[in-house]
Order: structure tokens, then sequence, then C-alpha cells
């Protein structure tokens, strides 16, 4: 009789602490997530002392309930699995040092796992990838194409020169005094305006799949501050509308270029801009008419959380991949070393 | 009862494994090294040479700081985590008690420190009272001055251990001259055995509430208080 697997999977590399439990690399049994949101908001942004606090008082409380969700004990799980990096180095080691302990304790092998590997795999929670196929990451800290021939292997193609689309966003929502995070309100103000201001799309090299937003956020910021210096104001809804259409022109157009030059069966959003509506219309709009399969996860799978980290740590728990007791939180992790 | 004591509070990391009275192991090293790639294995190790197995334990004990705020994290985390996960006792010791029992013979006043920077120490009194060794200054992070202000005024010898006391020691003897008395290198360390000791007859603490001692809030949390006020 086979087994299943279980991997129990843990997810400390920014300012959630989560840890889930999936059951043969796709079901989810359990997927808590404890935000530290509503903590960070008066900062005005993470701050990772902070982050690393909330983590240690977490880090048990969430690892039980995640048990108790799923209705199994530690005899059930196959193996333990965790965020290596990248992420804030003091968040990301106490995710690193419970799996140790935890993996110890019980004589259970240890899979590292790449975070953008995780957010990537999301994906495979709700439907089966088809090789090869591109993703386009998008989050507070990353913006990259990534070409996966096969299960584990990853092919940076393009990756943003600055700040990552998720940052740009953060920094318009402040030039509009919005609350942290920014993203979110930003895409709530852009429904209800027009992208009636010219601003850049930095398109790079004809055949680059690079991003750049530093440009742009400069362009929004300097719109804000003219029209002030002129005595007029400009309509928040209107900014954000044109800000948010010149991001997702170039996301979109570059990925279905890339789409096609690589012939890929499909194409997959992840990380959590894809929780944008905006992002989430115009990809659909562009590859209603194209051959590639688009698939988006749902929202909850689109942030941070550690059903992702364990559908990822299924793929490469497969494939032997194994920490031992000196595993380390890597800050700058290498996607593609992975 | 057999307990495993970890100490990752500062530069010194320790683990220590006792039987009941018996101290069965012990490691101890004094590097400027990541305690997060190096405890796990040490642990391990350990255990595996003592042939114990983790669901043997009867006791998980840390050391709870002060300290480096990333140090104490790992030995806390990887504390709570075992005890939390075989069910078993966790308790938490200050790493200021545990350094402080190298010189628990003394006949005067025990000071352990730890450096905290801009003239800060993190520090405490201990001394033997009410028939047994124990805290008479609780801990806490205080100016240097202020501190030496407060022991000169007790007028008793006082013994001072830690391995940063090469940036205090000028300051120490010329606030308190013959009144300061200091340990010499076996004694800065804070030993794992010890500190499996006093945790074996602390109270048991609820593991999922249980927290790092830092002494003093994250330093962005100090701004946003200082911002309420005004
Ligand atoms: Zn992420």
């Amino acid at each position: 009789m086979k087994q299943d697997e279980m991997i129990l999977a843990i997810e400390t590399s920014c300012d959630e602490t989560a840890v889930a439990l999936v059951k043969n690399g796709t079901e989810i049994m359990a997927n808590v997530v404890a935000s530290q949101i509503e903590s960070h908001k008066r900062f005005g942004g993470v701050v990772p002392e902070v982050a690393s606090r909330h983590h240690v008082e977490q880090i048990t409380v969430v690892m039980e309930e995640a048990l108790q969700m799923a209705g199994v004990t530690m005899d059930d799980v196959t193996a333990v699995a965790v965020t290596e990096g990248p992420g804030l180095v003091g968040a990301l080691l106490i995710g690193v040092n419970a799996a140790k302990a935890l993996a110890f304790a019980h004589g259970l092998p240890l899979v590292p796992v790449h975070h953008i590997a995780g957010h990537i795999y999301a994906n495979r929670l709700i439907t089966e990838m088809k090789f090869p196929l591109l993703a386009l990451v998008v989050s507070g800290g990353h913006t990259e194409l990534v070409l996966m021939k096969e299960h584990g292997s990853f092919e940076v193609i393009g990756e943003t020169r600055d700040d990552a689309a998720g940052e740009a966003y953060d920094k318009v929502a402040r030039t509009l005094n919005l609350p942290y995070p920014g993203g979110p309100h930003i895409d709530r103000l852009a429904q209800d305006g027009a992208p009636v201001l010219n601003l850049p799309r930095a398109w790079l090299e004809a055949d680059s799949y690079d991003f750049s937003f530093s440009g742009l956020k400069s362009a929004v910021i300097n719109t804000v501050h003219n029209a002030a210096q002129r005595g007029e104001t400009i309509k928040p809804e209107d900014l954000a509308a044109s800000f948010q259409e010149s991001v997702i022109d170039v996301l979109v157009e570059k990925t279905a270029r890339a789409a096609r030059e690589y012939d890929v069966k499909q194409v997959l959003l992840a990380g959590g801009v894809a929780a944008n509506k905006g992002l989430r219309a115009a990809l659909e709009a562009k590859f209603s008419g194209l051959p590639q399969e688009l698939a988006i996860p749902p929202l909850y799978l689109c942030t941070d959380n550690a059903a992702m980290i364990a559908a990822a740590g299924s793929i490469a728990y497969q494939k032997g991949k194994r920490a031992d007791w000196a595993l380390n939180g890597v800050p700058g992790l290498d996607l593609e070393a992975q | 009862m057999k307990a495993l004591a970890i100490d990752t509070s500062n530069l010194v990391m320790g683990i220590a494994v006792v039987d009941g009275e018996k101290v069965i192991g012990e490691y101890t090293t004094n590097l400027k090294k990541n305690h997060s790639i190096r405890v796990m294995p040490a642990i391990h190790d350990l255990m595996k040479e003592m042939n114990m197995k983790p669901a043997e334990l009867d006791r998980i004990i840390t050391a709870k700081g002060p300290g480096s705020y990333t140090g104490v994290r790992i030995g806390v985390t990887i504390a709570k985590t075992m005890a939390w996960t075989l069910n078993k006792d966790l308790s938490g010791v200050s790493s200021l008690e545990v350094l402080a029992q190298n010189g628990k013979f003394f006949s005067g006043y025990v000071c352990p420190l730890f450096d905290a920077r801009r003239t800060q120490l993190y520090t405490g009194l201990y001394g033997f009272e009410e028939d047994r060794f124990q805290a008479v200054k609780e801990d806490r992070l205080v100016l240097r001055s202020n501190w030496l202000d407060e022991l000169k005024r007790l007028e008793k010898r006082i013994l001072f251990l830690g391995n940063d006391l090469d940036l205090h020691k000028k300051s120490i003897l010329e606030e308190l001259g013959d009144q300061a008395v200091f340990g010499s290198a076996a004694d800065h360390n804070p030993r794992p055995s010890e500190l499996a000791r006093i945790g074996i007859e602390k109270e048991p603490e609820s593991v999922h509430h249980f927290v790092p001692s830092y002494l003093q809030l994250a330093e962005a949390e100090v701004n946003w208080l200082a911002g309420q006020k005004k």
C-alpha cells in the first residue's frame, strides 16, 4: 500500500508566520498564515527586527494550529520543508531553526525551498504544470520572468534592473499619501480612474526581457510635483490608473513576447502582486487570444503562505533534495542555482 | 530528569545534556561564528555521543537573554519548537544569571555583564542572600556610568564577569578601585551545565507564550512611541 506523502512547510521570509500541510504535493490540508501587517502599518513598512520578534512569538502557535486544522500528527509527516531564502535574514532564521528542531526531534528529512520557487509552485495547488512554462513573478521584492523546462529547473530570462514592481507601487502610494501597503489601494483607486496621464514605459533594448520601474516612479513624483507648482490637482484615481496601466503594459507585453519566443505551453502568474485586479484582467485579456494556457492562483495563494513552500518542497523532496543540520537562512539565495 | 540546555544568546555558544544531578555532556565555544549554522549540528552530535534520542528528554532549557537579538532568538526558537513538538517542559534562564554562577562562591557580589554598545551594559547583580545565590539587583540595560555609581554605594567587593570586560575594565577601575575584582579567562564563558542546573529547578514556562528577554524595545518601536507622545 502506498503511503501518502505529507509535507509540513514553514515560511517566515518577511512579515507572515506561515505553516502548511500539503498531501501528495497538491492537496492542501492546512494553510495557516499569521499576518503581522497590522503591527508594521504604524511604521509604514516592514521593520525587520519587529518582524523577527513576532515570528518567535507566533511560530509554535502557528505550527500547532496547522496540525490541528489538518487533523494529523507529526507521525503522519514525511518531511519538513522550509524557506531558505531570499528574504529578511533575521526572519528567515526563525523558520529555518524551527524547521531544523522539528525535523531533528522526529528524525525527518529537511528540505530547503527557494521562496520564489514557492510562489511559482502555488500554481500546482490549483492546476498541473505543463512544461515548458513561463512564470511572471511579481511581488514586493521581485519582478522576474522565469522559464521552466521541467520540475525544479529555473532559468531567469528577465528581471528588474532597479525597483521591483511592488516597490514602485509602495513608493507611488506614498506620494499619494495612501497607507501601507500601497499596492491594493492603488489597484482600487485605478478601477475608478482613467489612464489620461502620459507616463513612460521602459521597454529597454528590443530583445530584453528585463524590467525597470525607477523611471516611471520618478515620472509620477514629477507629475504630482509639477501639477502642485502650477496650482493644479491631479485626480488620484487618474494618477493611479495611469501608473498602473504603464506597469501592466510592460509586464503583459514582455510576458506575451517571451511566451511566444520560448514556445511555452503555459504561463503562470506568481507573487503577491498577482493579487492585483488590473494585472489579472490585462493578462486574461491578452492570453484569451493566444495559444498558451494562462494560470493565475487564487488570492490566498498569491501572497506569502506556506502551502506554496510545501508544493515546491514536495517536488524537491521527490528529487532527493535535502539540507543538513547546518542549514542557514540565505537572504540573497539564487533561484537558478536551485 | 534528563534535560538539554541551549545558550546562543551571546558569542559563547553552549550546549549541555544533564541527567538529574549529573552533567553528562557539555560543549562550549567562544567564537565569532554563526550560531544558526553551528548550534543544531552541535546538539545533534552531543546527543548522539550521549546515545540519547530527543524523545528521551524531559525538559528543554534555554538562555533567554539579554544578548544578541538574533542570537537569542535562535536558541529560543529551537527550544520552543523541541519542547512543543515533543510535549516536554520548557524553561528559560537569564543569560546573566547563567554567567553569574561562575562566581557563586565569591564572598561579595557578582556582576555579570555583556556590552550593549554606546557605553551601555546588559547587567545585573547577584549574591548570596537568604541562604542561596540569587539576583540582588534585577537584570537591566543601563548606562555604564549610572551602574557604576550604584555599585559604588554598596561598599562591598564586586566580582566582574564577562568576555566584554576588556571594553569596560578601565572605567570600572577608575570608579570602583579596590572594590572591583575581575575573573580570569575561564570564568568569563557562561557554562551551559550551569544553565541546565538552574533550568531544572525553574517552573516550566508556557511554550506558546515564551519569548526572549530583550530588555529593550526594537528601535523602530521606541521612535514610534516617541512620535505618539508629541
Ligand atoms: Zn513572497
